[in-house]
């Protein structure tokens, strides 16, 4: 059976489990604490959000007004974004969105989970230099990279196709996801591989069965960036898309008022707290993944 | 197979037979396998972003086609040399008549080095801020109570909002007549004033992907075992020791990753402060453009120099990332090897 | 078994990029327009209308109308976003690739001359001539490229003087007039006057505005500067002097459209100058405390014999060079200027109309109170500079303007550093 790396004999214990009463009082300043810090993350992460809420409740003609709850409550920023009278199609873009994301998160995490898996566990020439190209991809100005894609995309035939939009965010993905998986998997003990080896499993199980696994909160944690990165990505988007095809931060760029130079700031807040909730709702179902893998088990054999 | 570290226990084995680098391989065609997987990753990378940086780069060796008053067309073009580089580096402007004059203001060559002044001074803030931020709310987040799958939902909000609404609630923040001036009781010109327009930027960006930070830091948090605490704990180690001796050391990995990262984003960042303050701020009205905002303000007026320009920030970066991975040791191989070789 | 699944997969991406990077290797060629049959002869068939977001349900009506009376020569909206610079990008994205799938490009006044002078643009001469006679002359002027026309004026627009008329009951005729009503602003302790002085197209147009009333020029026909004079000085010193002594607001140099219009509403301008979709806003907005209490006039110019040179914005439709159906497009640009599609843009969606006489019509005159003020401020507007370098002078203006009115170089250096600056262009 494979070995323990840690050399204590207190394995399996979990951070739950009760402690001597001899620290008790350590235990409640700590808690006090760490109240206090998680109060103080909320406000910072939540205060402009409720701002942006609270914002896109108002009517148009109080967009300035500074109270914390709006004096003339409203849903019509809602309505005016979700409505197609004038050809907005905010419903349908926020579908292409999750499609886009979806493709280019799989795809980036599963080529992301080879290559990294080949640069941390492998040995093979010409490695620093594949790391260095990987990284240098991330170092070009986006904005660079717009009229020779366009045409490229042109010339092929797929300009406002799903895959025109989608091939650009996996690569822009891919470097973050490489490096990090990299860095994960660099950090798995040596002996387990080994030791499954020696147990009779090809590489590929044991990569499956054991490596996976515990490297299980940074591929999740991969996956939520690349997912979010794809779902913020403005730029070629708002160029290589279709009507058809366009994702939430173009629907969102077309908002205006009904006449030239008026711009409604209530319903841009509408439309992003819309564009918000379900990225909100995609991390709360992945939030548990992100908890260690070790407290499974999974080292201790 | 030669003999491996074997099926030794623990630390204490490792650290008896330090390894050498590695006998030739575990399997036999390591190498070609190693190869193989790489290859995906590298051909998306070569055709989305490869193709277009050597375009580039070809490009910028092109001057942009000229003016001919007479026909009042553009025309022509041909080989520029280094002229698209050197009249950014040196801000000397070429003339119709072949020689060269110090670019006079308003022209975008006489922004190039305040650019890249602001796009470091916006790094080095942004950077150094969301790591302290992103390391304590990792902190405050590595733990189990009840709660935490809503406290790290929360914590992802200010990522998931794309960067354009995000800009927009900033401006609207930060409006003369906002909520920032309200709030404080102060009358600051924040998207006009120098200082005022750079910190609403930063401001901004840091709100914005500390979660970024702080997520990849997590990450890495929650491998470090338990045991390893506790074990210090016996030993007598007080809160700050276990942070410094164990979790930084530990940390480390995802931490480099994350700051190479982030540093490499905001040497790019464009969108941000583009809508916030359309590059402006100060009397001089640049106190906060950046080599993004200059580059797609130069495609506007001629796409060759807009190459050079480009070609000029991927280097920039590309000698940031240098340094940061020669000093700072982000290279995550040399964990691995010198986990092999027993050292942790 | 792991290797050979690997390595197939290796080889077919392999084969895909190699595909990729084959096709793509060239540049320019066309990606299969839908008209592409026929291209060199048949001159009429179906088109593609583009235009930035139609907010205000303008197009869609258009186009069913003349699909109505026109089956075989359809037209199909293609809507861009509602940003100009994303407008402007998308046109040059299409222009450089030779599209001919983008047939009739609806083009701000500003990039005529670029796009013109980078023949993209079918010149409307010879078969392709319009009548202009009908149009207020200084939107033909913008659709003037080097002597030719190459866009036909479909809307235009021009900035307006809004003033508290229950303080102020006639307005003032010149700038020094209007600075001397500030101390009317003081006295009832709100701000005197406000523009558009943020750094961006806005203060462009606003700078324009000061420099061309005071009777300067800043190009020539053939684009060659011709800014650095006594009255462009003049012009500029003007608003240098406002904000100095606190006539405009020191926030105004903070200010887009929404902002000022939502001070002026909010009770604390006297004099702001803004585009004509204030009026309505003002008049029906709840928050509006100026309900009833403010009137619009001509821009102040430099005496009191000639209003103020506004400067001129609106929109005009342009025929793609790459279009495979031009005499179509052509009757299209025609169908854009009748008078009945003109009237439809005007009361559908308040933009102001290229057609001169819509703007005597009393019936008009009755639903759009500041038409007769506008058709003044038009007819004496004039162009933002005409140039293919528009993207250059304006950042050379803007940069220079901002500076100069907040005091940090004079006004004769800020002019003479955008002369300098718009003559190193070319090269």
């Amino acid at each position: 059976m494979a070995s323990t790396t840690a050399g204590t004999s207190t394995a399996g214990r979990s951070r739950t489990d009760a402690v001597p009463t001899y620290e008790k009082p350590r235990v409640t300043w700590q808690a006090v604490r760490k109240f206090i810090g998680i109060i103080a993350i909320v406000v910072f992460c939540l205060g402009p959000f409720y701002w942006m809420i609270v914002t896109s409740f108002r009517p148009v003609d109080y967009t300035f007004e500074t109270t914390l709850w709006p004096t003339h409550f409203t849903l019509d920023n809602y309505a005016a974004a979700f409505s197609t009278k004038l050809g907005n199609h905010f419903g349908r873009a926020l579908v292409n969105s999750f499609i886009i994301g979806v493709f280019t998160t799989i795809i980036a995490v599963i080529c992301g989970i080879f290559c990294a898996y080949a640069l941390a566990r492998l040995q093979f020439r010409f490695k620093f230099l594949i790391l260095g190209v990987i990284l240098g991809a991330s170092m070009f100005p986006g904005v660079a990279l717009l009229t020779p894609l366009f045409q490229l995309f042109t010339n092929i035939g797929w300009m406002g196709t799903y895959q025109a939009l989608i091939i650009p965010d996996i690569s822009f993905a891919l470097p973050l996801t490489v490096y990090t998986l990299t860095a994960f998997f660099a950090e798995m003990p040596w002996e387990l591989e080994e030791a499954a080896t020696v147990d009779g499993c090809t590489p590929g199980q044991a990569f499956r069965k054991i490596i996976l696994p515990l490297a299980a909160p940074g591929l999740f944690t991969t996956a939520i960036l690349a997912f979010i990165a794809s779902w913020n990505e403005y730029l070629l988007a708002s160029e290589l898309s279709s009507d058809r095809t366009q994702p939430v931060t173009v629907a969102i760029a077309a908002f205006q008022g009904a006449l030239p130079h008026q711009e409604p700031y209530t319903t841009v807040m509408a439309a992003g707290t819309i564009v918000t909730v379900p990225l909100v709702i995609l991390v709360l179902l992945l939030q548990r993944r992100i908890v260690a893998g070790l407290t499974a088990g999974g080292v201790k054999g | 197979m030669t003999a491996t570290s074997g099926v030794a226990t623990g630390e204490a084995a490792r650290a008896q037979t330090p390894q050498q680098p590695r006998r030739k391989s575990l399997h036999a065609g390591e190498g070609r396998r190693g190869l193989l997987l790489v290859t995906p990753t590298i051909i998306l990378l070569a055709v989305v972003i490869g193709y277009p940086i050597v375009r580039g780069v070809v490009m910028s060796f092109q001057k942009d086609p000229g003016f001919n008053r007479a026909t009042g067309t553009f025309e022509g073009g041909g080989f520029a040399g280094f002229q698209n580089y050197t009249r950014f580096l040196f801000n000397q402007c070429p003339t119709a008549t072949g020689g060269t004059i110090k670019c006079p203001p308003g022209r975008i060559e006489t922004l190039f080095w305040p650019s890249v002044w602001n796009t470091i001074l916006f790094t080095v803030i942004t950077v150094a801020i969301e790591v302290v931020l992103g390391l304590a709310f990792a902190l405050v987040m590595n733990g189990s109570f009840r709660g935490r799958g809503l406290l790290r939902a929360s914590v992802l909000v200010p990522w998931s909002i794309p960067t354009a609404v995000t800009a927009k609630l900033w401006f609207f923040i930060f409006a003369y007549a906002g909520i920032a001036n309200a709030a404080l009781h102060t009358n600051i010109l924040w998207t006009a004033a120098e200082w005022p327009s750079r910190f609403a930027v930063i401001i901004a960006d840091v709100w914005k992907t500390t979660p970024f930070m702080a997520l990849l830091i997590l990450a890495g948090l929650q491998i470090i075992p338990d045991e390893i605490y506790e074990a210090a704990r016996v030993d007598g180690a007080g809160a700050w020791q276990r942070f410094t001796q164990i979790t930084l050391p530990l940390v480390r990995p995802a931490l480099m990753v994350a700051v190479l990262f982030r540093t490499l984003d905001v040497l790019r960042i464009y969108d941000l402060p583009q809508i916030l303050t359309g590059g402006g701020g100060g009397t001089n009205g640049h106190a906060t453009t950046t080599l993004s905002i200059l580059v797609v303000d130069q495609i506007k007026q001629g796409f060759n120099r807009a190459a050079a320009l480009s070609t000029m920030t991927f280097l920039l970066i590309f000698f940031v990332a240098f340094l940061f991975v020669k000093f700072l040791g982000a290279n995550v191989i040399q964990t691995q090897q010198t986990q092999r070789g027993g050292k942790i | 078994m792991i290797n050979r699944r690997k390595g197939v997969a290796a080889v077919a991406v392999v084969g895909a990029a190699v595909l990729l990077a084959a096709c793509g290797g060239s540049s320019g060629s066309s990606g299969g327009g839908s008209s592409s049959q026929a291209a060199a002869g048949a001159a009429r068939g179906p088109i593609t209308y583009v235009q930035g977001k139609d907010n205000s349900n303008t197009v869609r009506p258009l186009l069913d109308k003349w699909n109505a009376a026109h089956p075989n020569e359809k037209v199909t909206f293609k809507e861009q976003s509602d940003q100009a610079d994303q407008q402007h990008d998308d046109l040059v994205q299409h222009f450089q690739a030779k599209d001919p799938n983008y047939d009739v490009a609806s083009v701000d006044v500003i990039w005529t001359a670029e796009f013109a002078a980078k023949g993209w643009l079918q010149p409307l001469e010879g078969q392709y001539a319009i009548d202009t006679a009908a149009l207020l002359k200084p939107t033909v002027e913008s659709a003037t490229f080097n002597g030719k026309l190459y866009v036909a004026p479909v809307t235009s627009d021009g900035g307006l003087l809004y003033y508290r008329k229950d303080l102020v009951p006639t307005p003032p005729k010149t700038w020094d007039e209007m600075m001397t009503d500030c101390s009317i602003a003081k006295k009832n302790g709100i701000d005197c006057y406000a523009g558009q002085f943020a750094q961006y197209e806005g203060l462009t147009v606003n700078a324009a505005e000061a420099i061309n009333t005071a009777g300067g020029k800043i190009v020539a026909a053939d684009g060659s500067p011709t800014i650095d004079s006594p009255e462009s000085v003049k012009g500029l010193q003007r608003l240098a002097d406002a904000y100095k002594n606190g006539d405009i607001p020191k926030q105004a140099i903070t200010f887009q459209e929404e902002q000022g219009r939502m001070q002026f509403e909010a009770g604390k301008l006297l004099f702001l100058r803004n585009w004509p979709y204030v009026y309505s806003l003002a008049t029906k907005d709840a928050t509006s405390k100026v309900k009833g209490k403010f009137a619009v006039a001509p821009l102040p110019g430099d005496s009191a014999s000639k209003p103020g040179a506004s400067s001129l914005g609106g929109h005009n439709a342009a025929i793609s060079q790459y279009s495979a159906h031009k005499l179509t497009a052509l009757d299209f640009l025609k169908f854009l200027e009748s008078p009945d599609t003109q009237r439809f843009l005007l009361t559908q969606a308040s933009n102001a109309p290229a057609l001169a006489s819509l703007y005597d019509d009393p019936a008009l005159n009755k639903q759009f109170g500041y038409l007769s003020t506008l058709k003044t401020s038009i007819s004496n507007a004039v162009p933002r500079p005409v140039t293919p370098f528009y993207p250059a002078v304006t950042k050379a203006i803007e940069q220079n303007s901002y500076a100069a009115i907040q005091g940090a170089k004079t006004p004769e250096q800020a002019i003479k550093d955008i002369q300098a600056a718009i003559a190193a262009q070319g090269s």
